[in-house]
Order: C-alpha cells, then sequence, then structure tokens
C-alpha cells in the first residue's frame, strides 16, 4: 500500500479512487481501513519528499468505455442460444468451447425454469462424443425443438458426415465453433481462424453451409439467436464462427441488446390445420419458387405429412431415387434456396459512407479491432484505406461490389492458408492476385501493428512492380 | 414399376380399437431380398401396432443405415422415420426424445449398425435408458454392403465365400444385461408367434429395450455352416427361445424433455 501510495503521488492519481477502493476492499474488515489508509498516504509523502511529483505521465480520468460492458464471448453466446428459443444443448467437453454450454445452463437454469413447478424446461446432454453430440441437435431439431451444439475444431471434424446429413435432409441445426489452434490437438489454449473452410464446406459430396462470423460479444449474443432463425427458415446447419480469444476472454462490447417483441421465425412449418387444406404435400416440393420446401414435425396429423427423412437421395416426396433427373432437380433447388440465402443473409459492414480510396481492406471476427486501430496507424502515413467487415457467409453481392471498387485489397485473416480468401475468390470469380493476404497465425490475437506493418511492406513490394493485379 | 400399395381395400377388413385396419399400419412395398429375414421383422412390428392400438402418428420410426435401417419405409407409414447416418441412431433418437417425449420411439439397426460402427451409441443409450424399442436385425453379416462377416458373427461361422469366422461374437443381449438395460430380449424373424409378443412387451416398456432378433440373409449368409441360416436357427430353435427375463427395474427417467 505504501507503494500505492508512492505511484498515486508519481502519476498523480485521484486521491477519492484509492480511498474508495481500499474502503471496498476490507469492507468485511473495517479494522484494516485506517491502517491501510496510512500506508497509502506514507507512501505519498515519501514520494512527494524525495522526487519531483507527478511526473510528465499522468493518470486522468476519461469516459471512453460509455455504455460498454465487459464479457466474455461464450457467455454471450450461450446466452445468445437461450434468447433464440434453444431447448436442447448437446455437446463433449471440449477447449475453447466448454463455457459455451456452460453459459447456456447457468442462464437457462435462471432464465427457462417453469415458474409454478420449478422445473426445468431445458435439455443439457453431455454426449459421449461429437458424432452423438451433433446427433442429438439435429433429432430435437427434427423433432420440432431448437436445439445445438457447441465445438470446437477436432470436434467439427468429427461432426462432418451429419452436417451433409442436415443439408441434404434439410434439418435445421445450430453449430458454435470456437476456433483454436489446429491441425489435427494442434495448439488447444491458443486463438486462430482456421476452421472456416472446413466449416463453409464440411461433409463429402457438394455441401456448403451458412456462417455467421461475430466480432464481439454482443454479436455472439444477437449472431447466435439469429442462427436458430435462419436455421429453422433455411432448413439447414448454421456455424457460428467465434475462435478462443473471443470466446474466452473478456472483451469490451456494446450492450447486449434483445427487443421482446421479436418473434421467432420457425420458417415454413405446416400445422395440421394447414395440412388438412394442402392437396398434394411434398416434403421437398418447390412450392414458393425460392427453394425451400415446406416441412412437417412428427406427430402433427394422424394421416398426413408424415416423410422418412433420409441422407440417401431423393425425390420431391422423400421417396428414395437413384434417378439422375430426380437427383439433379434436388441439387439444383438446393442451389436456389442458397441464393435465397445470399439475398437474405445479414450485409457486411460497411465502414465508409462511400468508397473512396484505392485500397480496400477486408477482415472479420476477433480480427476486427485490431483491423481498424492499424487503419488509423496507416492514416497516420498518408495511407488511407477503406474496409469492410465480412458477417455472414453465403456473401451477399456488396462484397464483390466492395472488391471491384478498389485496386487492391487486402483480406486478414488468422490462418496460414489464407482461406477466407481461397473462399472469396472461388465463390466471387475474382482474381486471386487481387486479394492480398495479411496473415498470422501463431496462436496470438493478431496486433494492429502486425498489419499495419504488413500492410506497408506489401504496399513497397509493389510499388517496384507496375500493379498488384 | 411403384412402390406405393394400392390404398383400395376390402371394407370388411377386421378394424382395432381405434378404427384402423392393419393395412393402415403398412408400408410401400419391400425392395430387400425376397426371403430376407427383415421383411418378416417389418410384418411382425405391422402387427403388434395394429394389436396395440397405437396411433400411427404418434410413433417415430428411427434407423441408422444398411438393409435393416431401410425397412422403416416398409411399415408405419403414417409414422414419420428418420434414416438417419451409419450407426448413429441412438444419437439422434435421443435427441429427437429431447424434443417430445410423448412420442413412442421404435429403433431398428443392424447388427453392422449396432455391434460396430454404432456400438458406441448404442452403448450409451443403453446407460442413459433412452426410452425406445431398439431392435437389431442381426444376420451376422453386413447385407448392404454384400455379406462381411460382422461382429455378431460367431466363431466359426461360415460364410458365403467359406471362410470360417476367426473371432468370437458379440453378444449384444449379454452386453445390454452387463450395462443394465431395462428390457432385453432375442428372437428369430422366422418365429412370429414369439416376436410379435416381444415387440408388444418392448413398446409397452418405458426405458431402454433391446430385440435381438436373428434375422437370415438369403442372400449373404443362408448356405451351410452358417450359424445365422434359417436352417441353423431353426434347427437351434430352443436356445433362440429360452431368452432370459430381465426383471424390471425402476430407473429415474435421465432423460428431460424440453418442448
Ligand atoms: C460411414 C459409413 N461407412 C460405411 C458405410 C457402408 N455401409 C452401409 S450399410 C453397412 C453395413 C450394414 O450392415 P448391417 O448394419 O448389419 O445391416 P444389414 O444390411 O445386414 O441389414 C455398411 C458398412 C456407410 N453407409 N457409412
Ligand atoms: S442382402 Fe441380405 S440383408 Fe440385405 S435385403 Fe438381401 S437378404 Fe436381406
Amino acid at each position: 500500500m505504501v507503494y500505492v501510495g508512492a505511484l498515486s503521488a508519481l502519476l498523480d492519481i485521484e486521491h477519492q479512487v484509492l480511498k474508495d477502493i481500499i474502503a471496498s476492499e476490507f469492507a468485511k474488515k473495517p479494522k484494516l481501513i485506517p491502517l491501510n489508509e496510512y500506508a497509502l498516504q506514507l507512501g505519498i509523502d515519501y514520494a512527494k519528499k524525495n522526487y519531483a511529483c507527478p511526473l510528465p505521465i499522468k493518470v486522468e480520468r476519461r469516459d471512453l468505455i460509455g455504455d460498454l460492458i465487459v464479457m466474455e464471448g461464450n457467455a454471450a453466446t450461450g446466452l445468445g442460444a437461450i434468447y433464440g428459443g434453444a431447448t436442447v444443448a448437446a455437446w463433449y467437453p471440449i477447449t475453447p468451447s466448454t463455457s459455451v454450454v456452460g453459459g447456456f445452463e447457468k442462464y437457462a437454469n435462471k432464465l427457462r425454469i417453469d415458474k409454478e413447478t420449478g422445473a426445468k424446461k431445458f435439455a443439457v446432454v453431455q454426449a459421449e462424443d461429437e458424432l452423438a453430440a451433433i446427433g442429438m441437435a439435429i433429432g430435437a431439431n427434427w423433432n420440432g425443438a431448437r436445439g445445438f451444439t457447441a465445438t470446437s475444431g477436432p470436434g467439427l471434424s468429427l461432426m462432418n458426415e451429419f452436417l451433409g446429413l442436415a443439408y441434404f435432409a434439410e434439418i435445421p441445426v445450430v453449430l458454435v465453433d470456437v476456433q483454436r489452434g489446429g491441425p489435427s490437438t494442434g495448439m488447444p489454449t491458443r486463438t486462430q481462424q482456421s476452421d472456416i473452410l472446413m466449416a463453409a464446406y464440411a461433409s463429402h459430396g457438394d455441401t456448403k453451409h451458412v456462417l455467421l462470423f461475430p466480432c464481439n460479444p454482443k454479436e455472439c449474443f444477437e449472431h447466435t439467436a439469429l442462427a436458430f432463425d435462419y436455421a429453422d427458415r433455411y432448413q439447414t446447419p448454421v456455424i457460428v464462427m467465434t475462435d478462443l480469444d473471443l470466446g474466452m476472454n473478456e472483451h469490451l462490447s456494446p450492450p447486449l441488446v434483445w427487443n421482446d417483441e421479436r418473434q421467432y421465425d420457425k420458417g415454413k412449418v405446416l400445422s395440421a390445420a394447414q395440412l388438412d387444406t394442402v392437396a398434394k404435400w411434398g416434403r421437398y416440393l418447390d412450392v414458393d419458387g425460392d427453394g425451400i420446401p415446406y416441412r412437417t414435425i412428427p406427430g402433427t396429423h394422424p394421416s398426413k405429412g408424415s416423410f422418412f427423412t433420409r441422407g440417401s437421395s431423393h425425390d420431391e416426396f422423400a421417396r428414395y431415387t437413384e434417378d439422375s433427373n430426380d437427383y439433379v432437380k434436388s441439387m439444383d433447388r438446393l442451389n436456389v434456396k442458397w441464393e435465397t440465402i445470399k439475398n437474405e443473409i445479414i450485409e457486411p459492414e460497411i465502414y465508409q459512407q462511400k468508397n473512396e480510396h484505392s485500397i480496400g481492406i477486408i477482415f472479420f471476427g476477433t480480427t476486427t479491432y485490431a483491423a481498424l486501430e492499424a487503419m488509423d496507424l496507416l492514416k497516420e502515413e498518408g495511407i488511407e484505406t477503406d474496409a469492410l467487415r465480412i458477417t455472414s457467409f453465403p456473401f451477399s453481392a456488396s462484397i464483390l461490389e466492395f472488391i471491384d471498387a478498389h485496386e487492391t485489397v487486402f483480406v486478414i485473416e488468422q490462418n496460414r492458408d489464407a482461406q477466407m480468401k481461397k473462399i472469396l475468390t472461388q465463390e466471387l470469380e475474382v482474381h486471386p492476385k487481387k486479394l492480398v493476404s495479411v496473415l498470422n497465425y501463431d496462436g496470438m490475437p493478431i496486433t494492429a501493428n502486425y498489419i499495419h506493418k504488413t500492410i506497408e511492406e506489401k504496399l513497397k513490394a509493389t510499388i517496384s512492380k507496375p500493379q498488384l493485379v | 414399376m411403384t412402390y406405393i400399395k394400392p390404398k383400395f381395400h376390402h371394407p370388411e377388413l377386421p378394424t382395432n380399437r381405434l378404427g384402423y385396419t392393419k393395412k393402415e399400419y403398412e408400408g410401400v412395398i419391400s425392395t430387400l431380398c425376397a426371403g430376407c429375414g427383415h421383411d418378416s421383422i417389418s410384418a411382425a412390428i405391422v402387427q403388434s401396432c395394429f394389436e396395440m392400438n397405437i396411433e400411427p402418428h404418434k410413433v417415430a420410426k428411427m434407423s441408422g443405415i444398411g438393409c435393416s435401417s431401410k425397412t422403416p419405409a416398409y411399415f408405419l407409414s403414417n409414422s414419420h422415420g428418420f434414416n438417419s447416418v451409419h450407426g448413429r441412431m441412438p444419437s439422434v433418437a435421443t435427441g429427437a426424445n429431447l424434443a417430445n417425449c410423448d412420442l413412442l420411439y421404435l429403433g431398428v439397426s443392424g447388427d453392422g449398425d449396432s455391434a460396430s460402427i454404432g456400438m458406441g451409441q448404442l452403448v450409451h443409450a443403453i446407460r442413459r435408458n433412452l426410452n425406445i424399442t431398439y431392435i437389431v436385425m442381426n444376420n451376422g453379416c453386413y447385407g448392404l454392403t454384400k455379406g462381411q462377416d460382422s461382429a455378431t458373427a460367431d466363431a466359426g461361422s461360415i460364410n458365403k465365400t467359406g471362410i470360417a469366422n476367426e473371432f468370437n461374437a458379440i453378444d449384444l443381449c449379454g452386453l445390454a444385461l452387463e450395462l443394465g438395460a431395462t428390457f432385453v430380449a432375442r428372437s428369430f424373424s422366422g418365429d412370429k408367434s414369439q416376436l410379435i409378443p416381444l415387440i408388444k412387451a418392448a413398446m409397452s416398456h418405458k426405458g431402454f429395450a433391446l430385440i435381438d432378433v436373428v434375422s437370415p440373409c438369403v442372400t449373404f449368409n443362408n448356405n451351410t455352416g452358417s450359424t445365422k441360416s434359417y436352417d441353423y436357427v431353426r434347427e437351434h430353435m430352443e436356445a433362440v427361445g429360452t431368452f432370459d427375463y430381465a426383471p424390471y427395474e425402476k430407473k429415474s427417467q435421465l432423460i428431460m424433455t424440453a418442448k
């Protein structure tokens, strides 16, 4: 305490702040308060007597935080699942995703208890492995509940086969992937964004999945809640892509907000009454032309709407078929659905009113704050940039517009193989050389200095060449 | 060719208490090999549900992958079914159960689906005392992939290629008893007088009910020397017929329900 007192004199720290801390710290042992205050004062007096106080660097009260909160991403994700209507969570423990289900259970024990009976209105199952975890989540969704699972890289690898089933049989399911350092067991306690390629195209055959990329706890909360609506609306897996840094560390975040008027979007589910009015129902009939068929929940109607859900090839009436025409038709309809998703999915965040500069930078997830800071550093040197933050996959049209509007686009990501760049190049058919990678994959969160330095170097290197493209 | 059976039927077919005829418990025409044991089990399921006055839409049919796992298409057309992935039906059934515990869960699987790739999930479903009737259509081989030995093939049993199996069989009933399953039975697809009462008992049972049904594969494992052939099983009927009775011990229903 003597040391703290001396330091406070040197840095000109407000005296009352320290006194308040002592009071709260020793609230249970009030006898110690005057003793500590005395020690504090001894330090102050010593410093003042022996040094020129205060030093040129000072501690000053500021209000830059405003109403921001501090929270771990995984807790916000768990809470997002509650607000998103999840009642079933199945999981297998793995760092760094464990606290997602922990958060879900904690909040569910407060928010999802029957007021009259005290009974739990949710289920958490610690499955025998990740295959079972996602199988349970899929079974719950198939039966009308909102179920999810949370995992990290090794678990996602195991879940591939089931993800393909959910894609092809069109069963909603939500998965949270808290990414860690790969490959294999990799660096379980380090961060990376290196599951993107696998998540986007998980499972054999032609498959693709909806991904969301939150960048702070507020978005962990919002994207997870939204994921359940998307999964139901589009009848497909939705993967929330966070990472160890966002999930397990405390982050400053805007407060979580929820509109109590909001209704869940359960998508196209037919009730018994609706089934009675439908002349010819087919589980995989594209009635509305948006690629999204109507589904039924088991137990709904005594004689209508039953079907055999299967991952084998099926016709519009869910009957097994290996007929080429039927197969191509159903695969093409899944693509129509994919286009629908593309048009409706949340937009990227664009950081300028209009594109003004020749350099654009693209980032997502936990790279966001370092990237924004790097933009400031570049600006100080006269290098001005436009920026776009990817929030979802499939990519909405505005991402291609952004890329087209710039001569050079830096894609910043936390993996070795430029996974996001690969998907951008492939899905948007842009020239690979137009996208220049800034990659950090040492397991530590990417820093503004690193981004700044790398962009600067890459720009210098291109001056000697006529063009980047 | 259509696999949909004609809806037309005789107006005087007997009905059950719910007013349904047996036809209303049937499925589409089977595409399995003529004589496959699995078809007899499907017929026994139809008969059991009819006799038990079960509302078809209150049943959820769950299966994995294999000839056996295709059978839910061949019974209870008015029930939802789920042909999941190989060996993973127990997890899907568990999740479905968590969403709605009021349905009657009927799982069908094969010996490959349950005793090899799906062993982990089967064991854990038993451990959790999942409320399901779980029928293993046990032919000692992988029918769908052309007859390789399965883990339930008896040591010394000769398969169609003439080779005797070297390994000891996994006895699913023994395993289930060891795990504390609350209903365990073994039967034979060719003995409906035994199989139907067993299915009815299993469906009345709350908790995990396993019926291991020896169900010969006529195409790949019905040869002389196979211990899962019709001839062999009929000759050894007594052994099959004397199943043990596992006393029902009330276990807490570990599975919670969420709606
Ligand atoms: C992951 C995976 N591996 C392999 C297969 C191929 N496969 C399909 S069915 C089957 C075995 C079926 O045997 P069983 O469960 O005994 O059923 P049966 O056909 O004998 O009724 C195998 C290996 C598959 N579908 N999925
Ligand atoms: S291959 Fe064997 S198990 Fe499969 S349908 Fe034919 S007889 Fe039945």
